[in-house]
């Protein structure tokens, strides 16, 4: 059994694909039937995902690969194919897992929603879209899923389609993404012009399995597709979406800020990393270099963002593009297992805050300003202490806490960079701003006492709470396998087995970790202890707290710039089109009504004349044969008498 | 009387059928004129036969007999087309038969 699935992983992402297909053909009506098998989609594919990963166990880099021809032009043949190696294996235990517990989730949240069925529609596609990223062997069946992923996310994100900023940020969303998916797709003609193919592994003829005669073009090709990483994992300068994308229904929120949609584009990094490094020296290459630096920019400017930010979600979301960027700095200096390890913690304790977001807003009628909120945690209790588990491994608290473990280890690969050492002060700083708006947010939210109408918040529903808790289990239990005394994960990935060692438990990073996290904490404690409506930053340093809160003004940057040239030059394209272009088409189209007019003059009076004149003629002769044709048996007799008459007549003169 | 004599008549006799054949309207005539045509051809060839170098051989006489046995089945064919004519168009008159008329 567990053998036959290896070698059908397809199953595993086509499954919620053929749930979405058969819930969008029931109709809305069935409310509980499409979440119901939505569910039951995700549940399968959980157990598929057991089958495939328990003989991924058995051998260390193990790699079962499945190619088909899709199909063949000329003497070229296009081929696709499928692939379950430990990256995949892994990746999949995150999505089916928390996807799973957001689905669960949305069927309390969403209760009331007239669209039930549908947004369970999407949610599976979404889910199979990511699915399918992950396990595709080729980069082309990868950039499909990966589209896929991207038109889900204009779906869900869109999915209140009568709010007009919902419809906006959709649009954001599928824009913005679709600018580095353009540098994705280039990288991908590149790749093949390079390599003549885009399996990643074929039994030693895949692209990844022969890098090295990529050459020089290496570099582009693997910072054309970091193009495409960089817009769908909300990387500067194309980070703006992600924060907008608050605008759907918090779990599709969750779905795309821990399993999903921002994941593909690590994965993706990870999964063609062998491009990334060709002709390394000492570990470091032009393009990973770009890596770890959009990364730090990414997560040094996103953190500052967060601590300024007053929506409960947009925190979140800002502290995902900060993880994120803190995901491409460790590929980027070549700790890509501990990118990935980071990235699927981060799934579990991201989805966990997202949901506990979700019910705190479900709890309190849609209210999303944490200043209007306050001492909720003895109206939410369950909420709350899911809630902090989640704060915690968001903050990097030591021992406990998944993200503890994957932040050291970050940590640590960007200590030993050779290229410099900024990346890693600089991560610490955000380590420290991480720890910093996540207490501020929090205390905001849970501590003090009750402002505006938070009073009357009450309690989600089970089917709410129960995700919660198995999310916050995860998030502490996953540290198990990142702990640095059993890295299992991170040899796993590697393809190494783990030996288990305590005295590696303790490592000097862990107190500098302990000593960030408490930093920032602590500060945050101190500033916000005593907080009001408004902010002791915003009282202290009103200006650069305004600079924080409308997003360091990229936002803006943006409208006076890019959109401002690219509305301009619509402008200008508008009025050639009317008055240059239209005027060349109406002057082809009078040529054409002239050349017209002279070939129906010539048809009528040449052509027409000629055939009038051939045809009168044939009309006349037959009139003047048919006459002869009387009908009257006795002329036709007398002609023949006269005939024979005449014969006889020749005859004589003959003779 | 020699073979002239027989020529003449005989003449006589087709221009005759041949003036009939022309100039009466109702088919019946028509046909009759016909048969006096043939029956000058008969003739022809009885006279042929009897002035001939060897009358002994009755060769003459043969060609007449198949001759007024194939005339008399026109004859039959003939008059069963008047009748069905006449069944048809309740005439007889050939000015009026002018269908195929082009």
């Amino acid at each position: 059994m567990s053998s036959w699935i290896t070698h059908n992983v397809w199953l595993i992402p086509v499954t919620p694909i053929v749930v979405t297909l058969f819930t969008l053909s029931i109709g809305k009506h069935a409310r509980m039937t499409s979440a119901m098998f939505a569910v039951l989609g995700q549940v399968a594919a959980l157990a598929m995902w057991i089958l495939v990963f328990i003989p991924t166990l058995h051998s260390h880099g193990f790699r079962v690969v499945e190619n088909f021809t899709w199909f063949t032009f000329g003497d070229q043949s296009l081929r696709i194919g499928f692939v379950l190696d430990p990256l995949a294996a892994a990746m999949m235990a995150m999505i089916t897992l928390v996807g799973l517990c957001i689905f669960v989730f949305s069927i309390g949240y969403m209760a009331d929603d007239k669209n039930f069925s549908r947004f369970f529609a999407y949610l599976s596609f979404f889910s199979g879209a990511m699915l399918g990223v992950v396990v595709a062997n080729s980069l082309l069946l990868a950039f499909v899923f990966w589209e896929l992923v991207g038109l889900a996310s204009y779906l869900l994100i869109g999915f209140w389609i009568e709010r007009p900023s919902a419809a906006a940020a959709a649009k954001k969303a599928f824009i913005t993404t679709r600018i580095g998916d353009m540098g994705f797709f280039l990288g991908l003609l590149w790749l093949y012009h390079a390599s003549g193919t885009l399996l990643f592994y074929d039994g030693g003829h895949g692209c990844l399995e022969n890098v090295a005669m990529l050459g020089a073009s290496a570099t582009f090709i693997a910072l054309l597709i970091f193009c495409g990483a960089v817009g769908k994992s909300g990387q500067f300068p194309l980070h703006v979406w992600l924060p907008d994308a608050m605008e759907g229904p918090t779990p599709v929120s969750a779905l795309i800020h821990a399993a999903t949609m921002v994941a593909a584009g690590v994965f993706l990094v990870a999964r063609v990393y062998p491009i990334f490094v060709v002709g390394a020296i000492n570990g470091v290459t032009p393009s990973l270099e770009v890596v770890v630096w959009i990364g730090v920019i990414t997560g040094l400017m996103a953190a500052l963002i967060a601590v300024a930010q007053s929506d409960v979600k947009r925190i979140l979301a800002y502290s995902t593009v900060s993880q994120l960027g803190l995901m491409m700095v460790s590929l980027g200096v070549g700790g890509v297992a501990a990118g990935i390890m980071h990235l699927l913690a981060h799934g579990f304790f991201k989805a966990l805050l997202f949901l506990g977001a979700g019910s705190v807003i479900h709890g309190l009628h849609h209210e999303q300003d944490i200043r209007k909120m306050g001492g909720l945690r003895r109206l939410l209790p369950i909420t709350f202490a899911t809630y902090a588990v989640g704060m915690m491994a968001l903050s990097g608290v030591p021992f406990f806490f998944s993200g503890a473990w994957t932040k050291e280890e970050i940590l640590h690969a960007t200590a030993d960079w050779p290229r410099s050492h900024v990346p890693h002060y600089l991560m610490m700083i955000g380590v420290v701003l991480t720890a910093l708006y996540m207490t501020r947010q929090i205390i905001y939210v849970f501590f003090g006492s009750a402002r505006a109408n938070a009073g009357h918040a009450h309690e989600s529903p089970s089917v709410m709470t129960i995700p919660l808790i198995v999310l916050a289990i995860c998030s502490v239990a996953f540290g198990i396998v990142l702990t640095p005394a059993w890295p299992w994960l991170h040899e796993y990935l590697n393809g190494e087995s783990a030996t288990f060692d305590w005295s590696k438990l303790i490592q000097p990073m862990l107190f500098i970790s302990l000593a960030l996290v408490g930093a920032g904490i602590g500060i945050g404690a101190a500033l916000y202890r005593r907080a009001g409506e408004t902010d002791p930053l915003q009282q202290k340093l009103p200006a650069l707290f305004r600079f924080l809160e409308n997003k360091m003004w990229i936002d803006e940057l943006y409208d006076r710039t890019i959109i401002a040239i690219s509305a301009f030059s619509a402008r200008v394209s508008d009025w050639m089109d009317r008055h240059i272009w239209d005027g060349l088409v109406r002057g082809f189209g009078v040529i054409g009504q002239l050349l017209g007019a002279f070939t129906t003059d010539t048809d009528e009076n040449v052509i027409n004349t000629g055939v009038d004149e051939t045809t009168g003629g044939a009309r006349g002769f037959g009139r003047v044969m048919s006459r002869l044709h009387s009908g009257q048996i006795q002329i036709y007799l007398g002609a023949v008498a006269l005939g024979m008459l005449a014969l006889l007549l020749f005859y004589a003169w003959l003779t | 009387m020699t073979l002239s004599i027989f020529l003449i008549v005989s003449a006589a006799l087709f221009c005759i059928g041949l003036l009939a054949a022309l100039s009466r309207r109702h088919a019946i005539f028509i046909l009759i004129g016909i048969e006096m045509m043939l029956a000058a051809a008969n003739i022809n060839f009885i006279a042929f036969w009897r002035f001939a170098p060897q009358p002994a051989q009755p060769t003459g006489v043969m060609v007449a007999i198949f001759s007024i046995a194939i005339a008399a089945a026109e004859a039959a064919i003939g008059l069963a087309m008047v009748i069905a004519v006449y069944r048809h168009f309740r005439t007889t008159n050939v000015d009026q038969l002018d269908q195929l008329k082009g």
